[in-house]
C-alpha cells in the first residue's frame, strides 16, 4: 500500500532523511517511533507530499507520490491525515470541517457529504457537536473530529503525525481508542508516536528511526520482546519511554 | 448661541445628514470594499514566491504609504484623463469626473494600508493549516480561499475596520476637489450663513460621535471573540 524506496531528503546542505525504505502492506498498522529530530515526521510527510524528497521513490497505492507527473491531489484525497495539533479549521463549524473537503474534492453533494459526516462523527461519538466550532471542544474532541474529517474522504490509507502529542494526558486515551478501534476495521495505518501502549497493542509493525534513518524494522514482538539482534539505540531508547 | 443661530444649524441638518453624510459614508463603503479585495491581491502577491509578482507589489504598497493622501488625491485627479487618454488612445484628455476620481484614489491608497494587514493576517494562519487542506486534496488556491483568507479576514477585522475609521475621517480631503461630504457641507454652510464657528463645532461633534462609537464597537467584537 506504502512503498517508501531509497527515500534522501535535504534541507538545504543538512541531510533529515537517509536513504529509508519500508513498506506498509494493506491492513497493517505500522507504529514509528523514534528520538525527536529523528526523521520520523518528516518522513511521514513525504508520503502524501507535503515534504518533497530530493531523492528516491515514494508509492502510495499504486501511484507514485515522487514523479513530476504525479497528480497529488489524487494521491491525497485517498490518503488521510491526522497532525499533531489538530489543525481542525477554525472559522468552520465541526460539521463544515468534515463537509469541505467532500464537496470541492470529492465533488459530493451536500445531502451525500453531511450524511457522510454524520455516519463518522457518531462513530468517533461526537455527533451532538456537529455545530460547535473547534474552540468550543477539547484537543481530545478536535482531535477525534480532526480523524472523523480525514475519514470522511474515505482513505484507502491514514496516516498519523504524533496524534496525542499535544493532548493532556487524560485525553490520550479517548484518541488512542478511536485508532485502535479503526485499526481493528481493517483500515492500513501509519502512525508515528511515543504511545508504546498502543504499539504494542495495535500494531503489526515497528519502525524505529534516528538521525534520519530507518534503523529497524521489525515484528511488534521482536521490538518489545527486546532480542539480542534489536540495536542498541533503540532498547536505549525503549527502556527510557517505558519507565518514564 | 443666538437662538435664531440655533434654528440655522436644525434647518441646515438635512443637507448635512442627507448629502454631506450619505457621501461621506458611501465614498467609505466602496473604498473599503474595493481597497480590500484590491490590498488582498496585493498581500497575496506581496507573499508569492515569484519576484515577478512580489517585487511590483512591494514597491507599490511602499510608495504609496509614503506620500501624503492629498498628494495622491491631487495628482489621480489631474493625471487620471491624461491616463485615460492614453488607455483609450483618444487625443484629448478624458473627463472621469471628481467622483470615480476619489472613490478610485481612496481605493487605491487603502489598498496599499490593507494589503498589509491581510499579509499580517495571512501569515498569521499556522502552517499546519495549509498543510490539513493540501492533505485534504484541496487545490493551493482552495486551500487559500476556503482555509486562509478567511481565517485571516476573521483575526484581522479588528485591524481592517479600525483603519476603515481612519478612512472615513479622511474622506473630508474630498473637499479639495470641491465635492459635497459631510465636512464640505458644513462649510458650505458655514460660508453662507457665516457660522463657521457652529458649523466645524457641529462637524467636530458628529465625526468623534461616530468615530467614538465605532471604534468602541470594534474594541468591544475583539473582545467578544477572544472570549468565544
Amino acid at each position: 500500500m506504502i512503498q517508501i524506496e531509497n527515500v534522501s531528503k535535504w534541507y538545504g546542505g543538512f541531510r533529515v532523511l537517509t536513504e529509508c525504505n519500508m513498506q506498509v502492506a494493506r491492513g497493517e498498522v505500522v507504529v514509528v517511533c523514534g528520538p525527536s529530530g529523528s526523521g520520523k515526521s518528516t518522513l511521514i510527510k513525504t508520503v502524501n507530499g507535503l515534504e518533497a524528497v530530493q531523492q528516491g521513490d515514494i508509492r502510495v497505492d499504486g501511484m507514485h507520490v515522487t514523479g513530476v507527473s504525479t497528480d497529488l491531489r489524487k494521491v491525497r484525497s485517498r490518503t488521510g491525515m491526522v497532525f499533531q495539533s489538530f489543525e481542525l479549521f477554525a472559522h468552520l463549524s465541526v460539521l463544515e470541517n468534515l463537509c469541505l473537503a467532500q464537496k470541492h474534492v470529492l465533488k459530493r453533494s451536500s445531502d451525500v457529504s453531511e450524511h457522510r459526516a454524520m455516519q463518522l462523527l457518531e462513530r468517533v461519538g461526537l455527533a451532538a457537536h456537529r455545530h460547535k466550532y473547534p474552540a468550543a471542544l477539547s484537543g481530545g474532541q478536535q482531535q477525534r473530529v480532526a480523524i472523523a474529517r480525514a475519514l470522511s474522504m474515505d482513505p484507502t490509507v491514514m496516516l498519523f503525525d504524533e496524534p496525542t502529542s499535544a493532548l493532556d494526558p487524560e485525553m490520550v486515551n479517548e484518541v488512542l481508542d478511536v485508532m485502535t478501534d479503526l485499526a481493528r476495521d481493517g483500515m492500513t495505518m501509519m502512525v508515528v508516536t511515543h504511545e508504546m501502549g498502543f504499539a504494542q497493542r495495535v500494531a503489526d509493525r515497528v519502525i524505529f528511526m534516528d538521525g534520519g534513518r530507518i534503523l529497524e524494522d521489525c515484528a511488534k514482538s521482536d521490538f518489545f520482546g527486546g532480542g539480542a539482534e534489536r540495536g542498541e539505540r533503540s532498547r536505549h531508547f525503549l527502556s527510557k519511554i517505558l519507565h518514564h | 448661541m443666538p437662538i435664531s443661530r440655533l434654528h440655522e444649524i436644525v434647518a441646515a441638518l438635512p443637507y448635512l445628514f442627507e448629502t454631506g453624510m450619505t457621501f461621506s459614508l458611501t465614498l467609505t463603503a466602496l473604498a473599503a470594499a474595493l481597497g480590500l479585495m484590491l490590498g488582498t491581491l496585493l498581500a497575496l502577491c506581496r507573499l508569492s514566491k515569484s519576484r515577478l509578482l512580489s517585487l511590483p507589489a512591494t514597491l507599490y504598497v511602499n510608495g504609496m504609504r509614503s506620500v501624503p493622501l492629498l498628494l495622491v488625491i491631487f495628482w489621480f485627479y489631474f493625471l487620471a484623463p491624461y491616463i485615460g487618454a492614453w488607455i483609450e488612445h483618444s487625443p484629448t484628455p478624458v473627463q472621469i469626473g471628481a467622483y470615480r476620481s476619489a472613490v478610485i484614489t481612496f481605493s487605491l491608497f487603502e489598498s496599499a494600508y490593507f494589503c498589509e494587514i491581510m499579509r499580517a493576517g495571512i501569515a498569521s494562519i499556522s502552517r499546519g493549516q495549509t498543510h490539513a487542506a493540501l492533505a485534504l486534496g484541496l487545490t493551493a488556491r482552495q486551500t487559500m480561499i476556503m482555509v486562509v483568507l478567511p481565517q485571516a479576514l476573521r483575526n484581522m477585522t479588528p485591524a481592517l475596520l479600525t483603519r476603515v475609521i481612519t478612512l472615513f475621517q479622511d474622506t473630508s480631503l474630498v473637499y479639495v476637489l470641491s465635492m459635497t461630504d459631510f465636512f464640505g457641507a458644513a462649510n458650505d454652510v458655514a460660508s453662507r450663513d457665516g457660522s463657521i464657528v457652529q458649523m466645524y463645532l457641529l462637524a467636530a461633534v458628529v465625526y468623534f460621535a461616530i468615530c467614538f462609537t465605532a471604534s468602541n464597537f470594534v474594541k468591544s467584537f475583539g473582545t467578544a471573540r477572544h472570549a468565544h
